[in-house]
């Protein structure tokens, strides 16, 4: 066949396949039954880093003009939205309101359906878990069953493989779930830089539960009495009476503008390791060794990579992939020889992050668990990465943690089979609501879910 | 599929028993991800020890089909019948041919169309067969064999050169043909290879070895290359001969 070239974030794995724009919930059951022996999975904003929005050779909805509120309860903060609603927008229609969006990832360019697709999380996973913990119910148009309503009580098996369930459950619709109450839009931030990684996990292991939100930028370029330097960011929405005096006029002002494009893809080996170093160095040293309560609005404290547009494109014409792992409490020495031979091996770039996670929710294949996340990008024309990923996979899965899908671009099946012990729990729930296997992305194909 | 860093998972071998295809499927078993192998050989009943030794490298799925160049009918129902179990090719190697010998071609015209049917007229059937089955899937590579032997004809090998020459030409079109499909053709231009299929010949310059044909292969299918000549600088020697005066062209290549 022939049609758009479709990818991910990261500009790599590259299919083609037959994409279309539903405006109704008739036509997305119509694209359902219609569909070819190459199925069908549905697009939000693209987002992902590797393959699970792509469907070659087949049919993939683009959920983006589906979008909007369709209900809105302004006491308790519950809203319904359609699955192609960006947080950007929920963000821009209700932070006004006084209502956050209850997870933000490191970008507003995501969408309701893809927010439950990967069971997305962000800084405050600790306090407040990933986004299905907040949906409330959700509509789906599943083959089997057509247009079928889910609520944690009244399906939970079916609700459950849907978080994180990569869309191969159903048609994600619109959904329910409960927004966050804030009194400002300003976020009141701690900065505290440590030397390297063991002193910034003890950091956040005694004080995260004070903090609403944390995370910790890691220096994967440095060795030797640099390795594993961090800086950690904490924070909290702050109360009215914590402005200042201007800012209390208008405490939930907001304003999320991108401040330019990346117009070009950028030569290929922009990014080697002298310009990463330097880059780290840069980057440790801008930060104050300690500094807090500094005031920040939303854009700046949660998207800061929103202020450029296409930044995927820094990474040259190879793309770029990320590589995010869990380990849980108690592999801690795991962790730190995963950090010590990214750094050994120079393989990793820029925006890396590490994060303690809280409690897992039901999630058949959501990823967060309690334990320690590690968010790793690399440039995808680095081909030694490939032997040095393979090997920490290992050491990932011994540990007995696991990969992110909604990052993952070259993990092998097994590896994803090892960390995701409810596989088979989860694929009886798809072979129930989709017998034939009509939904269908390239990420199930080279995982082999289905 | 084919990975962030282009690694492949499976891969179809027509013309199993060549050299250069075992080497590369070898190499994409030992290094990268490739689990899935099907071998389309004329005999695959006597494929149990090449079978055997992919396996051992790590691939789990090692399979072997019957594939015979010259019998279109039967191998475009098999190529159609692999594509249509539902489990996705990422890589189809055309890889069979033969060399013959040029003396014998010119007693024998039957021996030399033969030969020509099975380099040129199979290639067509066959990867109009594998390239149909990977446009349909939306994603994948087709690498093609081809040989500088088909830049510019030699006096000592026109039969195989004037098959190779036609089917560049075919894979270069083919190419074309997929643009916008999700699926490019790789075409290979090796020079002399010392192989089983050129043993007991005299190396032409710039010889090169099955092993440094597969690193081109694999490096191509990761950079989705267009054409790759091995060695490199063959490139820059072919676009030269190609251009020699007749007279002076006769004498080179009678030499090489």
């Amino acid at each position: 066949m022939t049609g758009p070239t479709i990818t991910g974030w990261g500009r790599t794995p590259v299919s083609t396949g037959r994409l279309t724009q539903p405006t109704s919930v008739e036509q997305v059951a119509e694209a359902l039954a219609g569909a070819s022996s190459r199925g069908v999975i549905a697009r939000g904003l693209g987002r992902s880093y590797g393959d699970p929005a792509q469907n070659a050779g087949g049919t993939v909805l683009d959920m983006t003009a589906m979008q909007g509120i369709t209900a809105f309860d302004p006491e308790s903060g519950v809203v319904t939205a359609l699955a192609g609603t960006s947080l950007g927008d929920l963000m821009r229609w209700l932070i006004p309101e006084g209502w956050f969006v209850p997870v933000t990832p490191g970008t507003r360019h995501v969408t309701v359906g893809g927010a439950i697709a990967n069971d997305i999380h962000g800084k405050n996973h600790h306090s407040a878990g990933s986004w299905g913990r907040h949906v409330t119910a959700m509509t789906l148009v599943t083959p089997a069953n057509g247009i079928v309503t889910v609520a944690p009580d009244s399906d939970p098996d079916l609700f459950w493989a849907t978080i994180g369930g990569i869309g191969l459950t159903g048609i994600i619709v619109d959904a329910t779930f409960r927004m966050h109450r804030i009194s400002t839009s300003t976020i009141l931030a701690d900065t505290d830089k440590t030397p390297d990684a063991q002193s910034v996990m003890d950091l956040m292991t005694t004080g995260d539960a004070d903090y609403e939100y944390s995370v910790a930028w890691i220096d994967l370029s440095s060795t030797g009495s640099k390795l594993g330097r961090s800086v950690l960011d904490r924070g909290r929405f702050a109360e009215v009476d914590e402005l200042d005096g201007d800012a209390r006029h208008d405490p939930l002002a907001y304003d999320a503008r991108e401040l330019l494009k990346v117009p070009i893809t950028a030569p290929r080996g922009l990014l080697n390791p002298l310009t990463v170093r330097a880059f780290n160095e840069a980057w440790f040293r801008k930060a104050p060794k300690r500094h807090h309560r500094r005031n920040l609005t939303i854009p700046a404290y949660f998207h800061p990579l929103d202020m450029l547009g296409n930044w995927n494109r820094g990474y040259g014409p190879a793309g770029l992939l990320q590589w995010q792992i869990i380990v849980p409490f108690g592999a801690e020495e795991t962790m730190h020889r995963v950090i010590s031979e990214l750094a050994a091996t120079q393989v990793a770039s820029v925006v890396n992050v590490l994060k303690r996670f809280g409690p897992a929710n039901p999630g058949f294949l959501s990823f967060p668990r309690e334990g320690w996340t590690l968010s790793v990008d690399l440039a995808a024309d680095v081909t030694r990465a490939g032997p040095v990923l393979d090997r920490l996979d290992r050491w990932v899965i011994e540990a007995g943690g696991r990969h992110y899908l909604a990052k993952d671009s070259r993990m092998r099946p097994e590896t994803f089979a090892a960390g995701y012990p409810r596989l088979d729990e989860f694929r009886a729930v798809r072979d129930r609501v989709d017998p034939e296997h009509v939904l269908r992305n390239d990420l199930a194909r080279r995982l082999e879910m289905v | 599929m084919r990975d962030a860093f282009g690694a492949v998972q499976s891969v179809l071998v027509l013309g199993g028993t060549s050299e250069i295809a075992r080497v590369t499927v070898a190499k994409m078993v030992r290094d990268g991800h490739t689990s899935r192998v099907i071998l389309g050989v004329r005999r695959p009943d006597e494929m149990a020890d090449a079978i055997a030794e992919i396996e051992r490298v790590g691939a789990t799925d090692v399979s072997a089909v019957a594939f015979d160049a010259l019998d279109p009918e039967a191998h475009v129902a098999m190529i159609d019948g692999l594509f249509g179990e539902g489990r996705d090719i990422d890589v189809v190697i055309l890889a069979f041919g033969v060399l013959g010998d040029q003396e014998t071609f010119e007693s024998d015209p039957v021996a030399a169309a033969q030969a020509a049917s099975t380099n040129y007229a199979g290639a067509v059937s066959a990867g109009l067969a594998a390239a149909r089955g990977l446009r349909a899937q939306g994603h994948g590579s087709l690498v093609v064999l081809s040989s500088v032997a088909g830049e510019r004809a030699r006096r000592s090998n026109f039969v195989y050169g004037s098959s190779k020459a036609g089917l560049d030409a075919f894979a270069q079109g083919l190419g074309d043909s997929l643009v916008g499909s999700g699926v490019d053709v790789l075409i290979v231009r090796p020079g002399f290879v010392h192989s089983k299929m050129t043993a007991g010949m005299d190396p032409a310059p710039m010889s090169t070895t099955p092993d440094v044909v597969a690193d081109a292969i694999i490096d191509g299918l990761a950079h989705r290359r267009r054409i790759v000549w091995v060695p490199g600088p063959l490139r820059f020697v072919f676009s030269g001969m190609r251009h020699l005066p007749t007279p002076l062209w006769r004498r080179v290549s009678a030499d090489a």
